[in-house]
């Protein structure tokens, strides 16, 4: 078991480096000079080479990704060119109102989603079922931007029920807080649902044709605690793969949902730091990203164990 | 339970029945979705026949009109005509995912063909795919699309790169499963040389599941550059394309939700529509898939 943890631990190293690899290239890649854009439009070649030496990238390229990679292992993520700030400063500013978002919208898609889908599969066929595929179809086409603008005309200036943008955080009050973060949790959770829905449906289809559930209900168990107990836990697993794997989505979502709610989290930061052209940023966001979704991936796989036991690997 | 799932999977064959009512029966979603995405194609190809004006031109006295008899759609904050722009940004869709899908899986055939087939690069091809694959899709898209100057082709481009490693999952797979198998060996034993085997063996048996994969590539490419765009980073604002217009909509949406509306509505209407199409080939190409889903 612990030897499984440590492989899998293990596993993650080789894909993040060619992450690092990937993101250090991304600035290399970029046409132009970085320290001619650092420098403005009236500068002259010297101070330009001074940038450029400060910045250190007159030295050799491998010497560079060594000081890069170095850099990025002790937690500095350089400076950003824009603000100068330090971009973990940036980063953990920016931090809270993303993660509020972001887990709000988890809980909300996974507590709707997969009873829907056990709903759907239960009762396979019928109206119920078109229903829930309908809306499984429906939510995964709509674009998130959209439906944001829609809910937000819908709830915010129409009925008037909820505010229009902005985050409060909690320490602030927890009822504010959730009052602005419900829009944007509902239109990020629904392309999640959709999908989580779906994978719940056909798992639990799959596993309610075995051999076991039908002597679960000849030996006279109540359907409930047949669809709970037996079927959704041997179902789970391919739930929780497409939960880990959705993240993916969301993560994506949320880049364009802080856009549309102006939401200052760390979806905002990305895309100002695109139209400002910040690279240090850039490369930092991506990297943490990546790094967040491939921990998420790793607890998916520690998960499997504890609900599988046969997975010893 | 077992009995009405298994007629909804299978419904009973009624033999005097034409196969083209056969086929509505059975795919009914699939056919509505292939409806749908064929009218937005005839739309977005004959679109200076549909009633459209220059989507360019500017009438500052109608701006913000409400869609009436000579604007359906209504005027955007400059005059511009709204039907117009949505009907001409329907081109920019649709090209760019057609694109997308195209070369995604040109590229992610050939390299997973080469990389199922040989372990060496096997090992190193999949530790980059697994890496590209860590990153989130848009965020790469919007990070190579800060390298390049704003067009089309670049947002094609930026688009492609994230998609091939998927694609080159699902080839590897059918190459992996494939490589052991006994006609393989017979014609290696025959004489036959790699690009033969691949061509003419292996890659056959890809095309199913490579063409399910590129509808959904299709679907997905469509919404993101229409995700880009909206965040600025995606085609250029003087190119009419829906996320462009939704973009310009948005300080508006109190005054003139209709800008915002309707190109939505259209790419809704898209993806849905090829997202449609794309679970009924799945369902009719690879029915063992389809049981899961």
């Amino acid at each position: 078991m612990h030897a499984y943890l440590l492989r899998r631990i293990l596993a993650t190293i080789p894909v993040m480096a060619v992450v690092a690899l990937f993101v250090f290239a991304l600035l290399h890649l970029s046409p132009g000079d970085p320290a001619a854009v650092i420098a403005g439009d009236y500068a002259s070649p010297a101070d330009i080479e001074r940038i450029r030496h400060q910045l250190g990238l007159d030295a050799p390229i491998h010497t560079q990704l060594g000081i890069w990679l170095w850099n990025v292992v002790r937690g500095d993520l350089g400076t950003s060119i824009f603000s100068g700030l330090p971009v973990t400063k940036l980063i953990g500013q920016r931090l809270e109102p993303t993660l509020a978002l972001t887990v709000t919208t988890m809980c909300i898609a996974v507590v709707l989603a997969v009873p829907m889908g056990v709903v759907a599969s239960w009762a396979a066929g019928t109206w119920i079922d078109r229903l829930v595929m309908v809306f499984a179809v429906l939510g995964f086409s709509l674009p998130v931007f959209w439906l944001g603008f829609l809910f937000i005309f819908g709830f915010s200036i129409k009925l008037e029920l909820l505010p229009v943008q902005g985050y409060v955080s909690f320490r602030e009050g927890l009822l504010p807080c959730l009052q602005h973060l419900i829009l944007p949790s509902l239109t990020l959770g629904i392309v999640y649902m959709a999908l989580i829905a779906r994978m719940t449906r056909a798992s639990m289809l799959e596993v309610l044709r075995e051999d076991y559930i039908r002597t679960a209900h000849a030996k006279g168990l109540r359907p409930y605690a047949v669809l709970l107990w037996h079927a959704l836990k041997n179902a789970a697993l391919p739930i929780v793969t497409i939960i880990g794997v959705g993240v993916a989505l969301l993560i994506g979502g949320v880049v364009v949902t802080e856009s549309v709610f102006a939401i200052p989290g760390l979806g905002r930061l990305t895309v100002d730091a695109i139209l400002h052209r910040d690279y240090p940023v850039i490369q930092g966001i991506i990297l943490v990203f990546s790094a967040v979704y491939v921990l998420i991936n790793l607890v998916v796989d520690v998960l499997y164990t504890f609900l599988d036991p046969r997975i010893r690997y | 339970m077992l009995a009405t799932e298994r007629e909804t999977l299978y419904p009973p064959v009624l033999s005097n029945e034409s196969r083209l009512r056969r086929l509505i029966r059975r795919h009914p979603t699939m056919l509505f979705g292939l409806g749908l995405l064929c009218i937005m194609v005839l739309v977005a190809t004959g679109a200076p026949y549909w009633g459209t004006i220059d989507p360019l031109e500017l009438n500052p006295i109608e701006r913000l009109r409400a869609p009436s008899i000579e604007h359906w759609f209504g005027t955007d904050m400059l005059g511009r005509d709204l039907y117009s722009r949505t009907v001409y940004g329907s081109r920019i869709s649709l090209f760019v995912g057609l694109c997308v899908a195209a070369f995604s899986m040109t590229f992610g055939l050939v390299i997973g063909l080469l990389s199922g087939y040989h372990r060496h690069v096997d090992s190193v091809v999949m530790r980059i795919m697994d890496g590209m694959m860590a990153i989130p899709s848009i965020l790469l898209a919007i990070a190579l699309m800060a390298l390049m100057s704003a067009s089309v082709q670049n947002v094609i481009i930026a688009l492609t790169i994230p998609e091939i490693p998927r694609v080159v999952r699902v080839v590897r797979s059918v190459v992996l499963s494939l490589r052991e198998q006994a006609y393989v060996e017979a014609s290696l034993a025959t004489g036959a040389r790699l690009p033969r085997i691949l061509l003419r063996h292996i890659m056959p048996n890809t095309v199913a599941p490579l063409i399910v994969q590129g509808t959904y590539i299709c679907a997905s490419a469509v919404i993101f550059e229409a995700y880009l765009s909206f965040l600025g980073a995606g085609t250029p604002p003087q190119i009419p394309s829906w996320g462009n217009i939704m973009a310009e909509g948005r300080t508006y949406v109190q005054l003139a939700f209709w800008i915002i509306l309707f190109p939505g509505l259209c790419l809704a209407l898209t993806v849905l529509a090829i997202n449609l199409v794309g679970d009924g080939l799945r369902d009719t190409l690879d029915p063992k898939l389809a049981r899961r889903m």
